[in-house]
C-alpha cells in the first residue's frame, strides 16, 4: 500500500454537491480511493476475538477472498437482522426519499460524493433488500429500485458503511426518524460476517478484549502512565496526588477511555481527573481506577452488537469483583451512547450495585438509578452547584473557549447543559458556535465510529469540514483558541482537523480546564496551565 | 436508471392506468367490474395489506432503546430538561409523536446547505432557511385529508354536518372572488387548488434539486403522478365534464352499504377517477406510502430516553463470550505483582 498523500485544504475545498445529471447511481460502482478508506482487518485481530473469515486482504484489490457462499451468508444475516431489529425492518420500508437528510451529513458536505447522502447510503442496502425480500423488487427490478447483490455492490456497501460515523445527525431531520446510523451499524455487522472489518476497528477491539483497553496497554504500563501524570502534576502544582488501581472495597469504580491515558491532549484531561479525585479525597471520595476495565470506549460497537456487548461486559464484571457501590465514567462520546442506550440491556441488571449518590454532596443521581453509572461531568457539575470546589476561572483566561458537542452524547443522550455549566464555571471566555452546528444539531468531528485512522486522513478532513467551519467562525469573530469537548476521539481527532482547517485552535477536555482552575490548599503558585503554557498575566514570569 | 427514464416510466404507468377504465368502460362497458369489483378489491387490499404490514413490523422486537435525543436530558432539578424532544416518560413521547405526526416537527428543522468558497479558495459553509418542503408536505397532507372528508358527501345520506361545514369553509372562495364564479360553475375549493399546487411543487423540487433528482426512484414519481391524475379527473368532473351527481352518489352509497349498484348515465370520467383512487389505495400497503403507519412505530421517535433509570429488556439477549478477569490476570499476573497492582491470586 503506497503512502497516501492528503490534498491541501484548498484542493479539498473544491467540492461539487451536484450529483451527475444523467447517470443513475445504481449502476455506478464505487471507486475505492486511497485516503478515504481504512485498511482491511488483519487476520490476527479477527482471530483474537473469534470473528469469522480472517484473511490478509487489500480493499483496493480485485479479489476480496470472499467465501464461496458469501451471498447466502449475507442473505441469511440480513433476514436474521430484519427479524431481530424493528428499526432495521422499518427503515428499509418507509423512506420516501424526500431528501431532507441529504445535505445534513458531514461526509456529504465535505466530499460531495452523492453516496454519502444518508438516504443514498441507506439505499445502497435497501436496493438489495427490495430485490431479496419484497415482491415488487423481485418482479420489477430496477424499476422498483431493486438490484442484485453482486461483489461490486458488496464493495460499495463496505466503502460507504465505513464512511459513516454513526453520528445520527440525519436521523434528527428525518420526518420518520429514520436513523442511517442504525442502518450502518447493522450493515457493518453484515460485512463482519465475511471478515470485512477495518483494521482500525478490529485492532482496538481485539486489544480491548485481551488487555482491557483499545491501545493494548498492559496493566503495568497503565500504572506507569498514571505515575508519570502524578509526577507531572507535582511539578506543576507541588501537590502529589494519590490514586489507586484495582482496589477492592472502593466506593466508586472509575472507567475512562484509554486514549486519555496515552495520547495528548487527552493526557491532560486524565491529569485533570486525577487532580479532581485527589482534591475530593479529604471530602470523602473513595474511588479506584481499573486496569481490567481500562477502556470506556467500545470499538466493538463499530463491529457488531454482539462485540459491543462482549467488551462492555467488563465494566459490570469489574464493579462486581471490586465490590464498589457504583461506577463513574469519564469524558467520552460513543462510550456514553453505549452506556446510556445499551449497557443495562446488554449486561444488566446491575443489582449488585447501589443507586449512585454523590459522597460529597449527597445528591442522588436519579437518572442513573438502573445502570448505576454516572458521568463524571454531571458529578462535577453537581459539585460546582454545591460549592464544593474552590475554582479560579481566571487561570483559564489565556483561553477563549468554544464547546463541541459530541454526536453521541447529544443525539444519543441529550447531555448538553452539564458540560456547559462546568465550562462556564471554570473559564471566563466561552463562546458558542452557530446554533445549527451545536447541541442536538452538532456536527461530527469526522473521525468517529472507528474512522480515526491515519490512512483515511482525506476522508477525516472532509468529514470534519462542517465542524471546522463553525470553529473558524468563532475563531475569527471572538478569537477562540480552544475547542473543548467531552470525548476521547475528539481529543485525538480534532487537533489534526484544526491544524488542517483552522490553525491556531487547540483542543481540550473539560476536566483539563477544571483542573487548571481548581485551587488546592498548599499548592505552589501556578504560572502555567497543565500543558506548561503560561497563564494570562504570567507570560513575563515565564520568560525570566 | 436516470431521472428522465424514471419519470417516463412512472408517467407511462399512470397513462396506462387512465386508459384501462377508459377502454374498459367507454368501449367495453364493463361497468360492474370498474364500478364495483375493482373498488372492493382495492379496499380489501388496502385494509388487509396495511394490517399485514404493520403486524409484520411489530413482530420484530425493539431490542434497544434508541431514541434520537433532540434536547437536554432529564437531569438535576436545576437543569432545564426538554421533556418533548428528549422525553423521559410516556407523556413526553406522546407529545413528541403528536408534534411529529400532526406538525412534521422533524421536517420543520430542515435547512439548506449553502456551500461557497472565499476568494482564497477556502470553504465557507452555511445552513440557510428552508421550510418549503415542510410547508408543501403539510399543505399536501392536510388538503388531501380535507378532500377525503369532503367526499363523505357522496358516501353518506344524509350528508353529515361536519362535511357540510367543511365544504362551506373550504369553499369560501366562491363568494364572487373568482372569475369562474360568474360562469355558472360551482365554487372552487381551496383544498383542490392547494393539493394540486403542493403535488406540483413536490414533483418539481424532485427534479429541480440535484440531490433529490439523483435519489428519486420511479416509486417516488408514480404516486405523485397518480395523485395528480386523481386531482385532475376530480376537477374535470366538477367544473368541466359534468357527471350525474345523483347517480354517482347512488353508486358510492351502494358501495358503502354493501348493496352495490351501477346506475345508468355515469360518465367515463368518473370511472377513471374511481379507478385511480382504487389503484392508489391498493398500491398503498406495498409502497413507501406506508410511512404513514411506520412513523408511529419508529424507535428513534416513539421511545423515551429512560434507559439509564429503567432497564430496557432485549427479548433475544443471549450470553456472549467475554474475557474474564481471571483470564486477564492469568495473562498479566507477574507484571501486575511487580508493579504493585493488587491481584486475586499470588503466583505460586
Ligand atoms: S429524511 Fe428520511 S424519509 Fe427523507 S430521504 Fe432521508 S431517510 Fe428518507
Ligand atoms: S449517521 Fe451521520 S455520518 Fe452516518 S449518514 Fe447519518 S449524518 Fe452521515
Amino acid at each position: 500500500m503506497a503512502k497516501v498523500t492528503t490534498p491541501k485544504p484548498k484542493e479539498t475545498a473544491n467540492i461539487d454537491h451536484s450529483p451527475p445529471l444523467m447517470k443513475g447511481w445504481m449502476n455506478t460502482p464505487a471507486e475505492i480511493r486511497p485516503g478515504i478508506y481504512c485498511y482491511g482487518a488483519k487476520p490476527k485481530n479477527l482471530e483474537a476475538v473469534g470473528m469469522p473469515f480472517p484473511k490478509e486482504w487489500n480493499p483496493e484489490d480485485e479479489n476480496w477472498k470472499l467465501p464461496e457462499n458469501w451471498k447466502e451468508i449475507i442473505e441469511e444475516g440480513f433476514k436474521d437482522r430484519l427479524d431481530r431489529f424493528r428499526s432495521f425492518k422499518l427503515f428499509m420500508d418507509i423512506c420516501v426519499r424526500c431528501g431532507a437528510c441529504a445535505d445534513k451529513c458531514h461526509f456529504f458536505i465535505g466530499s460531495g460524493d452523492p453516496k454519502n447522502m444518508p438516504v443514498l447510503r441507506a439505499e445502497l442496502i435497501r436496493s438489495v433488500y427490495r430485490k431479496k425480500f419484497t415482491k415488487g423488487g423481485k418482479l420489477l427490478g430496477q424499476f422498483a429500485g431493486a438490484r442484485e447483490l453482486t461483489e461490486d455492490v458488496l464493495k460499495e456497501w463496505w466503502y460507504y458503511l465505513y464512511q459513516c460515523t454513526e453520528c445520527r445527525r440525519c436521523s434528527l431531520f428525518c420526518p420518520y426518524g429514520i436513523d442511517t446510523a442504525e442502518i450502518t451499524i447493522i450493515g457493518r455487522e453484515l460485512t463482519n460476517l465475511l471478515g470485512l472489518n477495518t483494521d482500525w476497528i478490529a485492532g482496538p477491539a481485539a486489544n480491548c478484549f485481551r488487555t482491557g483497553n483499545h491501545l493494548g496497554i498492559q496493566p503495568h504500563a497503565y500504572k506507569d502512565m498514571l505515575d508519570f501524570f502524578v509526577d507531572e502534576i507535582e511539578g506543576l502544582t507541588g501537590i502529589r496526588v494519590d490514586y489507586s488501581l484495582n482496589r477492592k472495597g472502593a466506593e466508586i469504580l472509575f472507567v475512562t477511555p484509554s486514549g486519555d491515558v496515552f495520547a495528548d491532549p487527552g493526557t491532560y484531561t486524565a491529569m485533570g481527573y486525577l487532580m479532581l479525585f485527589h482534591y475530593l479525597q479529604s471530602q470523602g471520595l473513595d474511588i479506584t481506577w481499573s486496569t481490567y476495565a481500562s477502556e470506556g470506549g467500545n470499538f466493538g460497537y463499530f463491529t457488531s452488537h454482539e462485540m459491543a456487548k462482549r467488551l462492555n461486559a467488563k465494566m459490570y464484571a469489574e464493579a462486581k469483583r471490586l465490590g464498589v457501590k457504583f461506577i463513574m465514567g469519564g469524558e467520552c462520546g460513543h462510550m456514553w451512547r453505549v452506556l446510556n442506550q445499551y449497557m443495562d440491556t446488554f449486561n444488566g441488571p446491575a443489582d449488585f450495585l447501589e443507586e449512585p449518590v454523590s459522597p460529597i454532596t449527597g445528591t442522588k443521581f436519579e437518572n442513573a438509578k438502573s445502570t448505576k453509572m454516572i458521568h463524571l461531568v454531571e458529578f462535577t457539575a453537581d459539585l460546582i452547584k454545591h460549592n464544593k470546589l474552590k475554582l479560579d476561572p481566571s487561570r483559564n483566561d489565556h483561553l477563549k473557549v468554544t464547546f463541541h458537542d459530541s454526536c453521541n452524547t447529544s443525539r444519543g443522550m441529550g447531555f448538553l447543559e452539564e458540560p456547559r455549566y462546568v465550562i462556564r464555571n471554570v473559564c471566563n471566555n466561552f463562546y458558542e458556535m452557530p446554533p445549527n452546528t451545536i447541541r442536538e444539531q452538532t456536527f461530527c468531528c469526522g473521525s468517529g465510529s472507528g474512522l480515526n485512522a491515519g490512512e483515511d486522513m482525506e476522508l477525516r478532513m472532509r468529514g470534519g469540514l462542517p465542524r471546522a467551519n463553525a470553529v473558524k467562525y468563532v475563531h475569527e469573530k471572538h478569537g477562540v483558541n480552544m475547542l473543548a469537548n467531552i470525548c476521547a476521539i475528539d481529543r485525538a481527532a480534532l487537533p489534526t482537523l484544526m491544524q488542517y482547517w483552522v490553525p491556531g485552535v487547540e483542543v481540550t477536555g473539560v476536566h483539563e480546564m477544571v483542573a487548571n482552575a481548581l485551587v488546592f490548599e498548599g499548592e505552589t503558585k501556578r504560572t502555567t496551565d497543565l500543558r506548561g503554557n503560561p497563564l494570562a498575566g504570567m507570560e513575563e514570569e515565564e520568560d525570566v | 436508471m436516470n431521472f428522465i427514464l424514471s419519470i417516463v416510466v412512472s408517467s407511462l404507468a399512470v397513462v396506462i392506468l387512465v386508459l384501462i377504465p377508459w377502454i374498459g368502460v367507454g368501449a367495453l362497458d364493463l361497468r360492474v367490474i370498474f364500478g364495483i369489483l375493482v373498488p372492493y378489491a382495492a379496499m380489501a387490499t388496502f385494509f388487509v395489506g396495511i394490517v399485514v404490514r404493520v403486524v409484520d413490523w411489530a413482530r420484530s422486537p425493539v431490542p434497544f432503546r434508541i431514541p434520537t435525543t433532540a434536547g437536554q436530558q432529564w437531569s438535576f432539578p436545576w437543569i432545564k430538561s426538554n421533556p418533548i424532544d428528549n422525553p423521559k416518560g410516556n407523556t413526553g413521547v406522546i407529545v413528541r409523536m403528536i408534534f411529529e405526526v400532526l406538525l412534521f416537527r422533524s421536517l420543520f428543522r430542515n435547512t439548506r446547505l449553502e456551500y461557497r468558497r472565499t476568494a482564497e479558495g477556502m470553504p465557507k459553509v452555511d445552513y440557510e432557511w428552508e421550510k418549503w418542503l415542510w410547508l408543501a408536505a403539510l399543505v399536501f397532507h392536510y388538503s388531501f385529508f380535507v378532500i377525503f372528508l369532503r367526499h363523505f358527501r357522496f358516501f353518506m345520506e344524509p350528508v353529515p354536518g361536519f362535511v357540510a361545514l367543511l365544504e362551506s369553509l373550504d369553499g369560501f372562495m366562491q363568494m364572487g372572488v373568482l372569475p369562474l364564479n360568474g360562469l355558472g360553475l360551482p365554487g372552487v375549493y381551496l383544498t383542490d387548488m392547494l393539493l394540486m399546487m403542493a403535488v406540483t411543487y413536490l414533483f418539481l423540487r424532485r427534479i429541480y434539486i440535484s440531490q433529490t433528482r439523483y435519489i428519486s426512484l420511479p416509486a417516488d414519481y408514480f404516486p405523485l403522478f397518480l395523485i395528480l391524475g386523481l386531482g385532475l379527473t376530480g376537477i374535470l368532473m366538477r367544473y368541466f365534464i359534468r357527471v350525474d351527481i345523483t347517480a354517482v352518489k347512488q353508486l358510492a352509497v351502494g358501495l358503502f352499504k354493501f348493496s352495490p349498484t351501477v346506475p345508468e348515465g355515469i360518465g367515463v370520467i368518473f370511472f377513471i377517477h374511481l379507478f385511480l383512487i382504487s389503484v392508489l389505495i391498493a398500491y398503498f400497503p406495498f409502497s413507501k406510502l406506508m410511512h404513514f403507519a411506520g412513523v408511529f412505530l419508529s424507535p428513534t421517535r416513539n421511545l423515551s430516553n429512560n434507559s439509564r433509570f429503567k432497564r430496557h429488556i432485549n427479548p433475544w439477549n443471549y450470553p456472549v463470550k467475554v474475557h474474564t478477569y481471571e483470564e486477564y490476570e492469568e495473562d498479566f499476573r507477574e507484571a501486575m505483582i511487580e508493579a504493585g497492582i493488587p491481584v486475586e491470586k499470588e503466583s505460586e
